[in-house]
């Protein structure tokens, strides 16, 4: 039986969980953070000692844990970039923008559990020996930012933050920062121009790569809400115990936000890669299954900028190649166990954990339309082939559903979408405004090409004109 | 023939040079270049790892690029310059691997970068040509001219535009953009000398760069997102610095237009021919754009000796003077009242051969120390090298008329005649310049100056009075404008603006740079150089070069801080000399 493992949501939704500091104490808040503060050096096999922040750090690499923003990349690794040489100070920030469609899981944890996501913070702040961070959170989230003002405060109060933190000599101070409702603030190097006050246009990278040339250019880390908290786990459970949990490189657990046609839409914390997208889709506990009378059609694995998924579709997946030899398997769409690298294989992502679930009654063109002109909308304008692609794909949708068609249009918009992923963009966002085109036109295809036939049919028979 | 040698005195920038840069060996679609490691950032002059884009343009091969600008921080937006490339392929002994041929396995990377950015690593290889990278500058192309408003015929730009010239390398001849463009708009007067057009903008932010990073003025931006994003100064601020015009020269397209310019030529009508902005002592070397003997702008010339590829809207709107109506144009002779035998008459078209003769009759005849001259700072080295012998020879006292006014931090210097250093090094100013006016004036006053020449200048805005010029007997002003002097001078000798003529300048810092003729002088006006050299020969019956060559070579002989240059080896961008 597919079950939630409730980690970071453990206690969040209970009755009485309240998000003041209190009510995290009561249960046992901030007890992985006096763990981790008064972790003493330790001698290694080889004769070396390394300080109690190496060891967290080591704990987050053994664990495995990847991103939970979007790109999934390895956190322990992200955090061995860090040029800790450079004699500048080293930044974190917490990445609470969440932004792309169809998300809504750090949300849960900002406004419900504020104290479990700063928890994770000053351990990952004592970890990589920064004393300054930022939480980056969208300009929509009032209230959220609200409750973490009050979080700051409150674990200030108590010293968890702020000067010689429990008397450990380690300080620490973070700042809010709302957005002003740019998706692009998501991305960490806008998100790191829009911190330092400017528009948030992506770094080109090289050379600005966070680890080395981040906010005003010293060494930073940017991590997920979501990440941030598991680090807390981390540091409480130890990072072998962590990796038990979830699948091999997809360890831990992760928050799925499920919206679209399903009974049950909402948030769902799993071990990684232990249930199947069609568990998430159909299982009571989880999506609760499709509205009565109603066939899958399609879903998004990862947010709005993931490849869309086919109903029925079948992929070829290299199974664990344990005995050295590579074993491919066939797996059909509603048996894709929820995981990094799976979803990664059958030309997709996970990315920000969202999956919207479409069922017979959607026409894709109309969603693809819808979503095309969030990505024109949220373009910010830097470079060229994101820029323009982005609006004239937009424009030729808002045409495909407003009866202005043309059969050729599907092959049109593939043109252009090829022409923006791939390198071509400074940052993601290319890939996020192309690969819903590429996907849907591609996997959909007779559904543009009828459309377009339609309305140009329509447009060949003669109106009824009054000289006849 | 002339054959010189290089003497110490004058070499090409004798700064003590940093050692020698760490070299990397890349290959540039097959063929290999040396390239320093690190190339000093445009703005600080950090040192920076070396990018592909110059590598590639050490090796020859141009890629193309629309936001990327050698003298500006890199932005890597356009896209425009994407390659492909390869690295040396590492074994599992982190050695690189070796064909069976003996050459280095190359590993092509997955993905194209922008050369613009990318720092060259040893053994790279930058493929800058193959059919994908074409496929994407096809893309990019496409991409900038879907909303380009495509009103090349009546755009100042076409014939100098990037869009335009790329779009003949990379462009289809159809369009498939079927849908509405996107409007901004146009004709936004974004200061007093600069008109944006936003739909024509590519949004490279060049003119951003320039405005933030060089000229020091945060004024320039970008506001609304994606394709409406459009370019702006900052709310209630007019783009108004000393620098705004030269971002309409780095404006790939026509977006930005200068005031001045707009709608008045088409740019391939115009002639281009190098010369020097005379407007201050920085000396910044310009483009002169002409038609039919009529200036219609200048535009800087890339000398990073001097002005690198800037200068200032001072300098550049400074021309108009030349094209006008109240210029000198003829020689003209007015006989002192009750001292000649005419008086008060015009005598009737004297020519230039006649009243040199007389000039130099009456020069000779006069008594040594009974002559001054009063030279400008405008005028070039060799016009003040023939003045000063001319002095010599005849035993005056000399001064030229120093300009002073506010400078500022990035080039325009408060010295601002172009000559200074000139007139100090030749010999005809006195130290400091302008100290030897007061006896000058003195002179006359007290009758022991008698005669006085003044090239360029109005006497009497420099101490030297209408009522002492009134008391001369003889007074010789050579000019290009009318003033209060020339309406006095009993032999008014037309000269030539710069670009009218050959000639050098000596710049602040030293540097010897000369300018090109662009236009024909007008009526009767000639150059100085060439009547001073006639003038001299006639004074001192020797016989001279008449040529600004020769006369160049052999002031190079006379004057120290000149020595070993010649006219042929200061090229196009001048020569330091020690000052
Ligand atoms: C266009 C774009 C938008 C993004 N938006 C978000 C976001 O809203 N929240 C987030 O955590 N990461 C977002 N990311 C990913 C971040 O760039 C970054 O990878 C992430 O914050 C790193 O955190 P992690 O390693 O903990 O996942 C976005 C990336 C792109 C390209
Ligand atoms: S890819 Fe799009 S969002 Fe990213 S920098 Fe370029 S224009 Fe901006
Ligand atoms: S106005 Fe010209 S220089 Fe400035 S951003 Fe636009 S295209 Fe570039
Ligand atoms: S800085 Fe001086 S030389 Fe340069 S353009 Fe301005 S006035 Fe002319
Ligand atoms: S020239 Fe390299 S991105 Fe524009």
């Amino acid at each position: 039986m597919p079950q939630e493992h409730r980690q970071i949501l453990k206690y969040v939704d209970q009755p009485g969980y309240t998000p003041d500091i209190e009510c995290y104490l009561r249960h046992s808040g901030y007890e992985a953070l006096k763990k981790a503060i008064t972790l003493p050096p330790k001698t290694q096999a080889d004769g070396k000692t390394t300080t109690g922040p190496e060891q967290i750090r080591q704990e987050v690499m053994i664990s495995g844990l990847r991103g939970r923003g979007g790109a999934g990349f390895p956190c322990g690794l992200k955090w061995s970039f860090v040029d800790r040489k450079s004699g500048k100070p080293i930044h974190l920030i917490c990445n609470a923008d969440e932004s792309e469609p169809g998300t809504f899981k750090d949300k849960q944890i900002i406004y419900k559990d504020p104290h479990q996501m700063l928890e994770g913070m000053i351990i990952a702040c004592y970890a990589n020996d920064a004393h300054l961070a930022y939480i980056y959170i969208r300009g929509e989230f009032v209230e959220g930012a609200k409750i973490l003002a009050r979080a700051l405060r409150e674990a200030r109060a108590k010293n968890f933050l702020g000067r010689n933190i429990l008397g450990s000599g380690y300080d620490l101070e973070i700042h809010i920062h709302r957005g002003a409702g740019a998706y692009i603030c998501g991305e960490e190097t806008g998100l790191i121009e829009s911190l330092e006050g400017r528009r948030a246009y992506p770094r080109i990278k090289p050379p600005y790569f966070p680890a080395v040339l981040g906010l005003y250019l010293c060494p930073t880390i940017v991590n997920n809400v979501e990440t941030l908290c598991a680090v807390k786990h981390i540091t409480a459970m130890g990072g072998a115990e962590y990796a038990k949990l979830g699948t091999p490189n997809n360890t831990g657990t992760r928050i799925v936000s499920i919206s679209g046609h399903v009974k049950r839409p909402g948030y769902y914390e799993i071990e990684v890669g232990k249930v199947t997208i069609g568990e998430l889709i159909h299982d009571p506990c989880f999506g609760g299954g499709l509205r009565d009378g109603r066939k899958l059609k399609a879903i998004i694995p990862g947010g709005s900028s993931a490849k869309i998924f086919k109903a029925g579709e079948k992929f070829k997946l290299k199974g664990n190649s344990l005995l050295g030899r590579e074993a491919e398997k066939e797996v059909e769409l509603l048996d894709l166990p929820y995981d990094f690298d799976s979803i990664i294989e059958a030309g997709s992502m996970s990315g920000s954990g969202a999956l919207i679930v479409m069922d017979d009654s959607t026409d894709m063109v109309e969603a693809l339309s819808n979503i095309a002109e969030f990505y024109a909308h949220e373009s910010c304008g830097q470079c060229t082939p994101c820029r323009e692609g982005s609006l004239w794909m937009a424009k030729a949708l808002h045409r495909l559903t407003h009866g202005g068609g043309r059969s050729t249009d599907a092959d049109y918009l593939l043109r252009i979408a090829d022409n923006i992923p791939g390198g071509r963009t400074i940052c993601a966002f290319g890939e996020a405004c192309a690969w819903p085109v590429q996907s849907f036109v591609g996997k959909f295809k007779d559904e543009f090409i009828a459309k377009g036939a339609a309305d140009e049919e329509r447009r060949m028979k003669p109106a009824a004109s009054p000289q006849c | 023939m002339l054959t010189e040698t290089m003497s110490t005195a004058a070499t090409i920038e004798t700064k003590p040079q940093p050692p020698p840069a760490e070299k990397i060996k890349v290959k540039v679609d097959g063929k290999e270049v040396a390239v320093p490691k690190t190339t000093p950032d445009p703005v600080t002059g950090k040192p920076l790892p070396t990018s592909m884009i110059q590598a590639c343009a050490a090796a020859n091969v141009i890629v193309p690029h629309y936001c990327y600008h050698p003298k500006l921080p890199v932005a890597g937006s356009c896209r425009m310059c994407l390659v492909e490339f390869g690295t040396p392929a590492i074994g599992p002994d982190r050695k690189p691997i070796v064909n069976p041929d003996g050459t280095t396995k190359i590993s092509r990377a997955l993905r194209p970068v922008i050369a613009c950015a990318t720092p060259v690593s040893p053994g790279m290889e930058i493929y800058t040509n193959t059919p994908a990278v074409r496929l994407m500058r096809e893309g990019v192309l496409e991409f900038l001219l879907i909303n380009h408003p495509l009103d090349c015929p009546i755009c100042d730009q076409a014939g100098e535009c990037k869009l335009q010239e790329y779009s003949v390398d990379y462009g289809n001849s159809e369009s498939r953009f079927v849908e509405a463009k996107v409007h901004k708009p146009k004709r936004v007067e974004l200061g007093p000398r600069i008109v944006l057009d936003d739909e024509r903008c590519i949004l490279c932010s060049r003119c951003i760069r320039f405005t933030r990073d060089v000229a020091g003025d945060d004024a320039l931006g970008f506001v609304n997102r994606g394709s409406h994003s459009t370019l702006t100064a900052y709310p209630g601020r007019a783009f108004d610095n000393n620098y705004t015009l030269n971002t309409v020269d780095i404006c790939p397209v026509g977006a930005l237009t200068s005031k001045d310019f707009r709608f008045r030529m088409r740019v391939w009508f115009l002639k281009e021919t190098r010369s020097l902005c005379t407007s201050c002592a920085t000396g910044c070397n310009i483009v002169i754009g002409s038609r039919e003997d009529a200036i219609y702008r200048y535009e800087p010339r890339e000398n990073d000796a001097v002005n690198s590829c800037w200068m200032c809207d001072h300098g550049r709107l400074n021309y108009k003077w030349i094209g006008r109506e109240d210029r000198l144009v003829e020689v003209r002779k007015r006989e002192a009242e009750g001292r000649g035998q005419a008086s008060g008459s015009r005598s009737a078209a004297p020519t230039w051969s006649a009243v040199l003769g007389e000039i130099s009759q009456k020069l000779k005849a006069a008594e040594p120390g009974s002559i001054a001259i009063v030279a400008s700072a405008r005028q070039t080295n060799e016009e003040l090298h023939l003045l000063a012998k001319l002095a010599k020879r005849l035993g005056a006292l000399t001064d030229s008329v120093p300009r002073i006014a506010a400078g500022d931090k990035l080039l325009l210097n408060a010295d601002r005649n172009p000559n200074s250093t000139g007139a100090r090094l030749t010999g005809i100013a006195a130290d400091p310049m302008g100290s030897n006016l007061p006896a000058i004036a003195g002179g006359i006053r007290s009758g022991r100056i008698k005669t006085l020449i003044v090239f360029g200048e109005d006497a009497t805005k420099c101490g030297i009075d209408a009522d002492l010029l009134d008391k001369l007997e003889l007074l010789i002003a050579s000019d290009i404008l009318p003033n209060a002097t020339t309406r006095r001078a009993h032999y008014l000798l037309p000269g030539c603006a710069h670009a009218e003529k050959r000639g050098t300048f000596t710049n602040t810092k030293g540097r010897v740079q000369k300018f090109l003729k662009a236009v024909e002088p007008r009526g009767d006006a000639r150059p100085e150089w060439e009547y001073l050299h006639e003038l001299l020969v006639n004074v001192t019956s020797r016989d001279g070069i008449a040529s600004i060559e020769g006369v160049f070579n052999e002031m190079a002989k006379e004057v120290p801080a000149f020595s070993g240059l010649t006219w042929a080896t200061l090229g196009d961008t001048g020569i330091s000399a020690k000052i």
